[in-house]
Order: C-alpha cells, then structure tokens, then sequence
C-alpha cells in the first residue's frame, strides 16, 4: 500500500488536514508541538487504498528536537510527501518546500489557511506557484473543509517536481526570494484593537495580570462544571440506580459474589463510595466522581489550546521555568499532564535537550496530580473544608518548584533559551472543541474503567487471601512509623500503581482524619506513577533514567511525608 | 556593525544586518524566517533577562535573551 506522508511546519493544520483525509480523529491545537508522534490513517483513491501518516511539524529536515526526528524519520518511510504550507506564512514555509523537493519524491503542496489569508490581505498566485515548483498546489481551508475534495482529486498528480540545485541554504533562501517576488503580493493592514489586546496579553505589566486571571478562572470553571455535572445530573441518575442494584444485593445474599459485585453494606446500606464492589464503587469512582472533572478539564483545556494562549503563557513563564532548568515550553508537559500524566510526560519531545526532558517528565511524574486523581482528592477533602485541599496542592506547587531548583542544579547538561513561534489568536471552532474533548473523556472511559475493576477485583481477591494484611506488617514501620497512617494504608499504595484515583476512594474506609488524609493523597501523588504513566516514562527515559526518577519521587515522597505527618500531627 | 536586537526598545523598528553566532544559531533562527535584511519589530520584552517577543513578517516568535543579544539589527525610520 501506498504511504502519504505529511509533512510541514508546526502548527499549519496537518492535523486537521489528516482528520479530513482519513476521517480518523487526531488532535489538533493552535500552537507548535501538538503532535509529538506519528498517526496512520486509511484512505481510498478510487479503488487504491492509501495510508496516510500525520507527522510531528519541523522547520527543517535537520531536525533540532525528538518530535521533529519523527518528523524526519516518517519522511523517509513515505512514497507520496503531501507537503502543508501556512499561506500566511508562504516564505518560511518555502524552505522546507524545498529540502523535500530534494527528496525526489512525488510531492503536492496543500496551501493551507487559505481563509486567514485572505483576510489579511495575502494574495497569492496559485498557478505560477505550482509552475514555479512543478508540483499541484491546492489551496485548502482545512477547519471548514474547503479545498480537501481538490487536494484529494489531485493526488494522482504528485510528483517530483522542479530540480533547483541548491546546495546551501543561502542559495535556497535566495531562490525562495524570487518565488515570492513572483507569486505573492501583501496589502499593509493596520494594526485593530484586537492586534493592541493581543499585544498586551504578551507584555509582562498587562499579560502577568491577565494571565493569573485567566488561569484562576479556567479553575474556578472546571470546579464549577465539574460540580455542576455531578450534583445535577450524575448523583440523581445513580440514585435512580441504587434500589436496582439493592435489589441484586439482596437477591445474591451474603456470600463470594456479593463480596465482589457489590462490596461491604455500611449499616445494611450499599455506600457507593466505601463498599468496594465491581458493581458499586466500580462504577461510581469513574463515573460519578471522576468523569464530571475530566470533561470540565478538557473542554477549558481545548479553549486554552485552541485559542492560541499557551505560547503567551509559555512566554510570560520562560524567566520562571528557566530557574528549573526548563524553559517556558515547560508549562506545555504541564498542563496536559494536569488531565493526564502520558500525554504530559509525551509532551516533553518538543523540549531540546535530556536534561530537559528528564526534568519536565520527572516533575510531571513527582507532583502533578492528574485530573482523575484531583476529582478524588476534592470528593474525599472536600467535606472537610477548602484549607485542606489548599494544604495538598501547595505541597504539590512546593515540590515542583523546589524539586525542579535542585535537579536544575546538579544535573549536567544545558537548558537552551526559548525559541518559540507564537501563532495569531484564533476563535476556537466549537466542533473541534467538542471533538477533542470527546476524544479525551473516551479515551478516559476506555483506559479508565478497565483499569479500576482490575483494581477493584485486585484489592477483594488479595483481601480474601490475606495478602493485604501480611503487606500491612511488612510496611507498618514506613507506613505508621514515618507517616503516621495505619498499615492498611499500604494496600492502597499498591492500588495506586494501578489507578490513582481508586487508591484515593479507598482511603475513605479507613476512617483517617483530615490531617492523615492530606498525608496520604499528597504521598499518594508524588510516590510512584501510575502503570500507564510508568511505561511511557519508561519509553521516553529509558532504563537508567527511568531508575533515577524513580528513585527520587520515593525519596521525595518519603521525605515529604514525613515532614507533614510533623507539622500536622506532630510527633 | 549595528546594535543587538535586544537593545531595542519596544515598538521600534530596524533592520537586521547580521547573525552573531554558530552555525546552528544561524540555522534555526533563519529557519523561522528570522533573516539578514529582515524588518524586525520588538514586541514585548519580560522582565529579569527574559525572552524577548519579536515580529518579522507579521509573525511573532519568543527568543531567549541571549539570542536576542546575537541579532545585530540597524534601527530604520
Ligand atoms: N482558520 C483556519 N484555521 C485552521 C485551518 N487549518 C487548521 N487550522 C487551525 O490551526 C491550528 C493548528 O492546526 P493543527 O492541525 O494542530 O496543526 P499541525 O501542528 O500542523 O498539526 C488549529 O487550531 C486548527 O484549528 C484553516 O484552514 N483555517
Ligand atoms: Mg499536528
């Protein structure tokens, strides 16, 4: 089967491009570094199925970062090279253009954000282009779709295109001086009060403001939706569920089953946070607890995304990352490991070097709760009383900060500065909005529920063989001894490996005070990353480095455990 | 030749005249369409040594401090 590859620069739409070719969905998001590895898709040319590849963007074929050594790789897999170039930004774009005309291989150029173009007054002359290089060009508007059946139709039409002959990159730049000459005419713009407002978000008096501002309220959203989710719509419906499965419950009888279906009865009553079983806290924990939060997180997150504000935040950050030995890109990895630690820890291919990389990913690992995690902290703290919660993630930002100085102090390496493009603020499609935040809530139910029976089954059976008890002992003297918790609290750090939001749930049989419990949930984050987390890390670091963060996020968390267990507690 | 970039005050317009550095430098700022002859206008400037936002050719890019300093520019108008 044929390969399509596309290739581009960052954040041209080859995202949107390959949803609307293969009808597979990616994410997409406005600004550099969204796709960080590469996606197949399937599409049909009459009879003839071709695959597609959906690449990371790169500037050029020397690639200065791992996404764009993916770039470089699925470049040299491909048969077909369906190149995206910003028609905004033709002139730029036009390098790359031309390193993979030297590919030889058969090429077509899809002019994409042909609409924004046109709005700003960029005209560019389709047909002496596609002479010039002796490929198709096809101006496409990739969000509305405009374009694509063209794009489609001529792919037959691929090829290799003009030879230049231009070894060094001054010939080529030279070369793409007189394309531009030729092809392109700009109409000046002056400056509207929506350029003045871009710009302040960007300057350190106006933006720092706004920037706290927004984040807050991104916050206070997610809060309020998830809330809202839950109280309105997903207790009532498990009320409406309660005298069904009462019901089984009471058909089973004590017994096996109801041990594992159902769990323990509180008072005679199925308590659908503590009982334990497949049927009650099984569904509960995901569904009512956990996914209000997620689809909270994830729509404000695509808007951050979508709007274009993460590279101004990336921006406003830089001086602050760089003290630990990141740079503003950091607030990327982030960001997204706050709804999930893979794609956080993924997210560091776009930063330059090991030393990043290894920094970012381990601080992502040691202290960013992901939103699963963060949903159970709040159901669990949230009766005591807001100060508690405050208490853990002020532990969390502490260890962050702190841990990120001192690894930024003894590891070697270099942290380079920030080389960042910042893309035009767009007005988020609500369609691609709904998509992605679908595409992630899914990807939540299908990874999530699975994993927590797994849990759920996994702490009834080695409760019933006595294992959890003999796990007890062994690590009551960490467990009681330095963080002041009971022993069983270690069976929950063992279900933590497996679904941190479950291990949380299970704190609450336990009876803890508020002061145990922040020790717990905050312990609970930095100790170890859940299996999902751990085997990408394991991906990403490899075994050496891999060994290494682990070995500081169970120093830290010891460490850190104790102390609050001293400040809390007492001695 | 010329004064860096970085010692541009914000809003004010200049020309760039040369790239100060290795070749990767050069490679990289060229290949965001940061180039010889270029008209480069300062955005915004952070604070404490941080990344400047400058714009060329109607696109904003953040560079580092430091990158800023190896741009020599020629202030125009
Ligand atoms: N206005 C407009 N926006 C587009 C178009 N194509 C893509 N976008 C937006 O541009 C941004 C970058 O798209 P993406 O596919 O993630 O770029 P990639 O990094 O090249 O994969 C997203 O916010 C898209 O919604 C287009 O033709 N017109
Ligand atoms: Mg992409």
């Amino acid at each position: 089967m044929k390969k399509i590859v596309l290739m581009g620069n960052p954040n041209v739409g080859k995202s949107v491009v390959f949803s609307r070719l293969t009808g597979a969905r990616v994410i997409s998001s406005n600004y550099p570094g969204t796709t960080v590895d590469y996606t197949h898709g399937r599409m049909c040319l009459g009879d003839e199925p071709y695959e597609i590849i959906d690449a990371p963007g790169t500037y050029s074929r020397a690639p200065t970062n791992k996404a764009e050594e993916v770039a470089c790789e699925m470049l040299a897999r491909g048969d077909v090279i369906l190149n995206v170039v910003d028609a905004t930004n033709l002139e730029r774009n036009l390098l790359l253009t031309l390193e993979l005309l030297e590919t030889k291989k058969p090429l077509l150029i899809a002019l994409n954000l042909w609409d924004e173009a046109k709005t700003t007054g960029i005209r560019i002359d389709i047909q002496a282009l596609s002479a010039l290089l002796g490929v198709p060009v096809v101006p496409t508007v990739a969000l509305s779709g405009e374009g694509i059946r063209e794009l489609v139709d001529r792919i037959p039409d691929a090829r290799p295109g003009t030879r230049f002959d231009l070894p060094g990159d001054e010939d080529k730049w030279r070369q793409i001086g007189s394309i531009i000459k030729a092809v392109q005419q700009v109409s000046h713009r002056h400056p509207t009060p929506g350029d003045r407002l871009a710009a302040a978000s960007i300057r350190p008096v106006t933006g720092v403001p706004m920037a706290v501002g927004i984040i807050l309220f991104l916050f206070w959203m997610v809060r309020l939706l998830g809330e809202g989710l839950i109280t309105f719509i997903f207790n009532p419906l498990f009320e409406l569920y309660r005298p069904l499965i009462t019901e089984l419950s009471n058909w089973l009888g004590p017994g096996i089953l109801q041990e594992l279906l159902i769990g323990r009865l509180y008072d005679g009553e199925i308590d659908f946070i503590q009982s334990m079983g497949l049927l009650t806290t099984g569904l509960y924990v995901p569904i009512a607890m956990v996914l209000p939060y997620i689809t909270a997180f994830y729509l404000m997150l695509a808007l951050l995304e979508d709007s274009g504000y993460l590279p101004r935040l990336s921006t406003l950050s830089d001086t602050l990352f760089h003290r630990i030995g990141m740079h503003g890109y950091g607030i990327v990895p982030l960001f997204l490991g706050l709804g999930c630690n893979v794609p956080g820890v993924l997210a560091t291919r776009s930063l330059e070097t090991r030393k990043q990389r290894f920094i970012a990913a381990t601080l992502v690992c040691i202290s960013v709760p992901c939103m699963a995690q963060t949903a159970m902290i709040f159901g669990v703290l949230g009766p005591y009383g807001v100060g508690y919660i405050a208490m853990v993630f002020i532990t969390l930002m502490t260890v962050y900060l702190s841990a990120g100085l001192v690894l930024n102090r003894i590891m070697v390496g270099i942290s380079p500065e920030i080389c960042l493009e910042i893309p035009p603020y767009r007005m988020p499609s609500p369609g691609i909005i709904a998509k992605k935040t679908w595409m992630r809530v899914r990807g939540f139910l299908l990874e999530a529920i699975p994993y927590l029976f797994l849990g759920v089954l996994m702490v009834n059976v080695l409760y019933l063989a006595g294992f959890l008890d003999w796990l007890g002992s062994l690590f009551a003297p960490i467990i009681s001894g330095l963080l002041g918790l009971p022993p069983d609290a270690a069976t929950v750090l063992l279900a933590g490996f497996l679904r941190k939001d479950l291990a949380v749930g299970m704190l609450l049989p336990l009876g803890l005070t508020p002061a145990q419990l922040v020790i717990a949930v905050t312990v609970l984050t930095i100790y170890f990353p859940c299996v999902a987390t751990f085997a990408v890390l394991f991906r990403e670091l490899g075994i050496r480095d891999l060994a290494c963060a682990t070995a500081i996020m169970i120093g830290v968390s010891l460490a850190v455990g104790t102390l609050l267990r001293l400040i809390l507690i007492g001695v | 030749m010329g004064i860096p970039l970085a010692e541009l005050s914000r809003d004010q317009t200049a020309r760039i005249t040369e790239l100060a550095g290795g070749h990767e430098f050069k490679r990289k700022l060229r290949n965001m369409g940061i180039r010889e002859g270029k008209i480069v206008r300062i955005l915004a400037a952070q604070p404490f040594g941080g990344p400047v936002v400058i714009e060329v050719d109607g696109r904003a890019t953040t560079i580092g401090r430091g990158m800023a300093n190896g741009i020599m520019v020629e202030p125009v108008e």
